[in-house]
């Protein structure tokens, strides 16, 4: 079955198609930590896409490019928190509306750039690193989003669990009412975690566009979003289970189409929709049974706080 | 400044005046981006909203409105009802193909007897289609505790590509030189949706709209089960303490909106699209969630609203030969007016009064 499959071209590969839902995932992982559920994510990381693609043909430089589909992800999340926090609007009924609005205006932005090559984004030169044998093909022979992205995993790890700003955040996640009492502005708190979760996944809609496909079609992102809202279930909010549920399944998808072009005995068709039932599957386990992920979840998830006094 | 002050009651005169202020705020928005697509703002909003209905073409048009507003009515209907559970059913495009292919794969079986009795069980096929899709994260919700948003979102592109292997493989024409695609129903009238009254566009997939908005209507005001699903909504505490089975209402809710969108999607396949193919599905099943909530979730309401986005998708195909205005300004469109509805019903839940000077 894993025959002709080369295992170190496999990990390489998994590790650079598990960015863009890891960069989403582990955007809305620190927003549901505040409290606040997005379910808009496939609209800004399509947004993201189209604004990173945009960006670099117009300018010719990728990292202007990621910049542009942060910057257009983080965008549209402002909508969603004018939205929530400033209109008290129902929190899934706006994320759905980000979504459908999100693919809409992304393919109406993206009329002109279908079929373009967007500029090549570079490997980090690690130099003598990457001739490594096994190692630096897996390690040392990505380009930087792949590294920011582990960075940013450790980073919100960092933040959540050791900096003051973190237990500010989980304290308006779990009790917005209590933060509240306690001085904390939470609806101020709200909007900057909306607006970073934005940014991530505007990044990793960039990068579907700029280094995985890379080139722009309408709804390039395919559901990826979606995937990392799952992801974010199947980690129990906690940000190191993000990487390894964003390495499984970018693990999957490799696979599956790896095995597409080996021409396995399996349909194609089956093969395709294997990540949406592996994801399914997952959520399945991870919310039944004692280890209940929902536990975890943060007290004040998808509700909207008002202060009355 | 000014500050939000909570209503003790929903405003009654603001829930009614909210679908109209956001569909007017959409058209104003909707001009900015037209104008800044270097269309004529007016003229695009007059070729979406005005010409379908009084326009040349009129006669021609007016049927299509309800050919595009029976499915949409149809799946809106019946996800208000979870969604006034707080049961969010968003996979209401795959219950839509699955039911489209279960209703044509029955029709296909006959094909070519005669009886009078295939269209029927092809209808309760088409039903159970999107049934059995919907009971997926139904089960799942209730047995296991999953998320049925992300479950039922997952098994849209499951059910696209179950669509790709129907149109290419186990529906395929037999007599179709290959192509992908199944028989064109047309062709086969013991299975075939046509055109009930000519020139009106009105088909069976319109009737069953029509029924399942007094059917919904009912069972919101007369009986136990639209009490509960109202009840669980707003107080969930409340319904609980009442004796109200959440994993009943899950069952129950998303079991009918499932049916009511498979039923949407065999009565397309039969009538105006008629056949399986590739790009059968045309995404009815996300607009409806816009529908369901410009009609504010009121079976009636939903009707008016059907009625209304089905102008929307006429006239974007008219401004879209006419005046050149890419279609997905169009969906593009769609989405804001979701957008300006809920922020315009701040106004019916909030007060919006002048701020006075506090001590910092």
């Amino acid at each position: 079955m894993f025959g002709g499959i080369d295992p170190a071209l496999l990990i390489a590969s998994l590790m650079v198609a598990s960015v863009p839902i890891l960069l989403a995932a582990i955007g809305e992982l620190v927003v549901e930590k505040a409290g606040v559920l997005n379910l808009g994510v496939e609209g800004m990381m399509i947004m993201g896409a189209v604004c990173g693609f945009i960006t670099a043909v117009v300018t010719g430089s990728p990292a202007l490019g990621f910049l542009g589909g942060a910057a257009g992800g983080a965008g549209l999340s402002l909508l969603f928190a004018l939205l929530t926090q400033v209109m008290q609007a129902n929190q899934v009924a706006s994320g759905l509306a980000l979504t459908l609005f999100g693919l809409g205006l992304s393919s109406l932005l993206g009329q002109g750039y279908v079929g373009i090559k967007p500029p090549h984004t570079g490997v980090v030169p690690f130099g003598p690193l990457a001739d490594i044998p096994f190692f630096g093909k897996v390690i040392f022979g990505h380009d930087p989003l792949v590294y920011l992205s582990v960075l940013a995993v450790a980073a919100v790890w960092a933040f959540l669990r050791h900096a003051r700003g973190g237990l500010i955040l989980r304290a308006v996640g779990e009790s917005h009412e209590a933060a509240h009492a306690l001085g904390y502005k939470v609806r101020r708190i709200r909007v900057l975690a909306i607006l970073f979760g934005g940014a991530m996944a505007g990044l990793g809609g960039a990068y579907v566009s700029l280094v995985r496909v890379p080139q722009w079609t309408d709804g390039i992102t395919a559901g990826a979003g979606w995937i990392a809202l799952a992801i974010v279930v199947f980690a129990s909010w906690r940000p190191w289970r993000v990487l390894l549920g964003a390495w499984l399944f970018g693990g999957i998808t490799v696979l599956q189409l790896n095995l597409q072009a080996a021409g396995s005995g399996i349909p194609v068709e089956y093969l395709s929709m294997s990540p949406y039932l592996i994801t399914i599957l997952v959520l399945v386990i991870m919310s039944s049974g004692r280890g209940r992920a929902a536990l975890n979840a943060p007290a004040s998830l998808g509700q909207n706080f008002h202060a009355a006094r | 400044m000014l500050k939000l002050e909570k209503r003790p009651t929903p405003s009654v005169f603001w829930g009614r005046a909210t679908p109209v202020l956001a569909v007017a705020l959409t058209m104003v928005a909707g001009s900015l981006m037209f104008a800044a697509l270097g269309k004529n703002p007016f003229e695009a909003i007059r070729t979406i909203f005005w010409d379908p209905l009084f326009g040349e073409f009129a006669w021609y048009l007016r049927g299509q409105l309800l050919v595009k507003a029976g499915p949409l009515i149809l799946i809106a209907v019946g996800l208000s009802l979870g969604f006034r559970a707080g049961i969010w059913n968003i996979g209401a495009e795959g219950q839509y193909i699955m039911g489209a292919i279960c209703g044509a794969a029955v029709g296909l079986a006959a094909y070519p007897t005669e009886s009078r009795l295939i269209f029927p069980v092809m209808v309760l096929a088409g039903a159970f289609g999107g049934w059995v899709w919907a009971m997926i994260p139904a089960i799942l919700k209730t047995r296991f505790n999953t998320n049925e948003i992300l479950v039922s979102l997952m098994l849209v592109y499951v059910a696209e590509t179950v669509l790709a292997m129907a149109s290419t493989g186990f529906l395929r024409n037999p007599d179709g030189a290959g192509f992908p695609g199944s028989r064109n129903f047309s062709s086969y009238p013991a299975a075939a949706n046509p055109e009930l009254l000519a020139g009106t566009g009105l088909h069976w997939g319109g009737v069953a709209a029509l029924g399942a908005v007094v059917a919904a209507y009912v069972l919101l005001q007369r009986h136990i089960l639209g009490f509960q699903i109202k009840l669980a909504g707003q107080a969930p505490r409340a319904a609980r303490f009442a004796g109200v089975s959440p994993n009943r209402l899950v069952v129950m809710c998303l079991g009918i909106a499932g049916a009511l969108a498979g039923l949407a999607g065999m009565f397309e396949v039969t009538g105006p699209a008629g056949q399986i193919s590739i790009d059968f599905n045309s995404n009815y099943g996300f607009t409806a969630i816009i529908v369901a909530f410009l009609g504010r979730l009121n079976p009636v309401g939903i009707l008016f609203a059907g009625l209304l986005m089905a102008l929307t998708y006429i006239g974007g195909e008219m401004a879209s030969t006419n005046l050149g205005l890419p279609s997905a300004a169009i969906q593009a469109f769609q989405g804001m007016l979701l957008f300006f509805l809920l922020a315009c019903d701040l106004l019916t839940n909030f007060r919006i009064v002048p701020a006075r000077k506090e001590v910092r």
